[in-house]
């Protein structure tokens, strides 16, 4: 027998799993586990097909393709949290901004819509769906978009932990900004407090008794990032929001997309008092913890691009704690390095899931 | 970091004192003169806690300290000391289906052929705590066993103690790995490689047992010992004032952290860590055996003890022979002060956080983990 032109396709998918590693919490922590994990098995060969824009190759929050004199951005994420709900936001809240946001980071601050998939485990409260509806309505009308279309399914009991959402949104923007943009003398901006989601969390995972006085930063970003934009047109030059593995891993990816080394001044940084508190009774770098109503943003172009953008950007609510927190220099590119007045030292990349340290 | 304005800004105000910029350049610049004095290359001082390597790297230190000043972390770390037949013990008592909390640091430590991260990620039932009495609350709300696999130093086994003696449920055991710092010190003092002129001695652990513990070793030792506390500033004066002990030929204890630390210590822990555990010898990993090194539970608490409780049998964990990157490991020399993580082949390649080899590199207080975490000395 001779094979047939029209065979059908055998599939080469390896459900044995004999001898390879198996996927643990770290791949998908955001830090250098799940980095590895992505380039080394998820994206070769998608990024070879030529993309006219932003692709998988770049590894960006989103995609970007040319449409005529203009950019669709696309971006995609899925989300889990335990708990579902949690001080400052719920899963229904995060599932939006979390896109929103990842569109406004590529400079689509104007999302058309969004798309949600909904997976729910059998044994949960109808009216759980009901509120996780509520609150993403109330983060659409927040942010000015709505869902355009949608998938549910619904698994049985323990095959999924209680409800997963993805979001996909997408956007157009005129300028694209990557997180490749930084150069030598860019100053860095953050929008505000570092640490709020993670460390919220956290607390209520690890029973801290601190939940009264944490709460997540969950919000949309997008007309805050539309303004500082429009205060400074060619000013922003990279940007990035900080989500799991925090300040830190952002500011590494641009820092290595860039080629640049990254100066942080640890009296800068806006932190709250209580987070502190948090972080150094885990024994936590709030620069590992993640943030979901934050920005970085490159700025370009000296002292009075720099107060522009920071004055649209305090000018809301989600921003009223911008600062400038360090400047870009051309030595030790990829590194991130914190000046924290007394000493220098190496900001590491979180590599995995924050575990608190004995004492 | 900028610290945004609010009711609880008072406590952050009176903790900048001790990370004041301008009075580090001060004591900088007095340790620097102080070793121009002393003339020698290097000046060796060690501290022995994973506290103190914490703040160092924490805040950048390393980078503004003299260049002629060598620093090293000794067996400080309780993680990267217990023995891998006290996590054997742990691991082995979880397959079992027995409930095992424990402080996040431990999680990941290898044992002979696992750790207890391994065996959760097959089922067993491992929970991190951040304190004792979160071991208790957990045992309160379960009828199963748990046991409470218990590391730390001075420090933290007073906390142990104190559940001990607090009533606690009957379905908790204890499982010590606590360690006793004093007698390490004389062990690493006593080293034949090592050239310590002096020790900065933790802060946290003075607290409990007093500065006055260290007046014995000092007599016999002939190494004059500063105690310091955690804030950059504390730990630049502690050095500040150790090298200038060592500068002046002076042989004695000091109390650099006066704030929290006195002579006799806080009698009342003291009285309870005492009452709880005796201290018996044991392997310190990668470090020698210590006479006196370990704390165990005394016969009068046999009923919490898990060692008395449960049968465990090590031996199944036996027929793996240790893997021949755990025999390039340099852990036991580097807590021992007589190398360092670059000196390592393994460090930052074969062995970093994601998959350690050595302990070191697994506890936030580990110096492989801390140098890998906070950049260890480049020049910046």
């Amino acid at each position: 027998m001779t094979a047939s032109p029209t065979a059908t396709p055998v599939s080469t998918i390896d459900v044995t799993g004999r001898g390879t590693p198996t996927i643990v919490m770290k791949h998908g922590a955001g830090g250098r586990a799940m980095r590895r994990l992505i380039e080394e098995v998820l994206v070769p060969g998608f990024s070879d097909a030529p993309v006219d824009g932003i692709g998988l190759a770049a590894m960006d929050d989103g995609a970007a393709l040319r449409v005529g004199d203009s950019w669709l951005v696309v971006t995609t994420d899925s989300h889990v949290v335990n708990p579902i709900v949690f001080p400052g936001g719920d899963i229904g809240r995060l599932a939006v901004c979390g896109t929103v946001n990842d569109l406004a980071m590529m400079g689509a601050t104007n999302p058309l819509g969004l798309t949600c998939a909904l997976i729910v485990e059998e044994g949960v409260p109808y009216s759980l769906v009901e509120s996780v509806h509520a609150s993403m309505l109330a983060a659409c009308r927040e942010a000015g978009t709505t869902i355009v279309t949608g998938d549910t399914k619904v698994m049985g009991r323990g095959e999924i932990d209680g409800i997963v959402i993805n979001t996909t949104g997408i956007g157009f923007t005129d300028r694209v900004i990557p997180d490749a943009g930084l150069r030598p003398g860019d100053r860095i901006i953050v929008t505000g407090t570092i640490g709020d989601h993670g460390m919220a969390i956290m607390a209520l995972r690890h029973d801290l008794g601190l939940e009264a006085s944490l709460a997540s930063d969950v919000a949309p970003l997008n007309h805050m990032i539309r303004d500082a934009l429009a205060s400074a047109p060619g000013g922003v030059s990279a940007m990035k929001d900080p989500t799991r593995g925090g300040v830190s891993s952002a500011l590494h990816e641009m820092a290595q997309k860039s080629g640049v080394g990254i100066v942080l001044h640890e009296a800068l940084i806006p932190l709250s008092p209580v987070v502190r508190a948090a972080a150094d009774m885990l024994g936590l770098d709030p620069l590992h913890v993640a943030n979901e109503g934050k920005a970085l943003l490159g700025v370009r172009g000296g002292d009075a691009v720099v107060d522009r953008v920071l004055d649209a950007l305090r000018r809301h609510d989600a921003g009223r704690d911008a600062a400038v927190i360090g400047e870009c220099v051309a030595e030790r590119p990829g590194d991130v390095i914190l000046d924290t007045g007394i000493g220098r030292r190496l900001v590491s990349e979180s590599d995995g899931e924050l575990l608190p340290r004995i004492c | 970091m900028t610290t945004v304005p609010s009711p609880a800004a008072t406590a952050a105000e009176s903790e900048l004192k001790f990370r004041d910029p301008e009075r580090g350049r001060a004591l900088t610049s007095a340790i620097e003169r102080t070793c121009d004095q002393i003339g020698r290359s290097p000046v060796t001082v060690m501290h022995v806690c994973g506290s103190h390597e914490q703040a160092i790297a924490k805040f950048g230190l390393r980078a503004v300290f003299p260049k002629r000043l060598d620093v090293i972390m000794g067996p400080g770390c309780p993680v990267c000391v217990t023995d891998l037949p006290e996590v054997d013990e742990a691991v082995v008592l979880a397959e079992d289906g027995v409930r095992v909390v424990t402080y996040g640091d431990m999680l990941r430590v290898p044992g002979t052929s696992r750790s207890l991260a391994d065996v959760q990620a097959t089922g067993a039932k491992v929970e991190v705590v951040y304190s004792a009495d979160q071991a208790v609350r957990i045992a309160r709300r379960t009828s199963d066993p748990v046991v409470f696999f218990a590391s730390g130093f001075e420090t933290t086994a007073v906390a142990t103690a104190a559940i001990v003696l607090d009533d606690p449920p009957p379905n908790l055991s204890i499982l010590s790995a606590h360690k006793y710092i004093p007698p390490v010190m004389e062990i690493v003092a006593e080293m034949p490689h090592t050239r310590i002129e002096g020790f900065l001695a933790a802060g946290h652990a003075a607290t409990i047992t007093g500065w006055g513990i260290f007046e014995r070793f000092v007599e016999r030792h002939g190494i004059p010992v500063v105690v310091a506390g955690f804030e950059p500033l504390d730990i630049l004066a502690g050095l500040a004032r150790l090298t200038e002990l060592i500068r002046d030929g002076e042989r004695r204890v000091v109390n650099a952290f006066p704030r929290c630390v006195t002579r006799e210590g806080n009698r009342n822990a003291q009285r309870q860590l005492w009452r709880v555990f005796r201290t018996t010898g044991g392997m310190w990993r990668g470090i020698a055996h210590v006479p006196n090194g370990n704390l165990r539970l005394r016969d009068e608490f046999a009923h919490v003890d898990a060692r008395r409780r449960f049968a465990i049998d090590l031996k199944r964990l036996w027929n793996h022979a240790p893997s021949a990157l755990t025999q390039q490991c340099i852990c036991g020399d580097i807590m021992a002060g007589i190398s360092s993580p670059d000196k390592c082949a393994l460090f930052g390649k074969a062995c970093v956080p994601d998959s350690p080899v050595g302990a070191c590199m697994v506890s936030s207080e580990g110096t492989c983990r801390i140098w890998h975490q906070y950049g260890g000395h480049p020049s910046l």
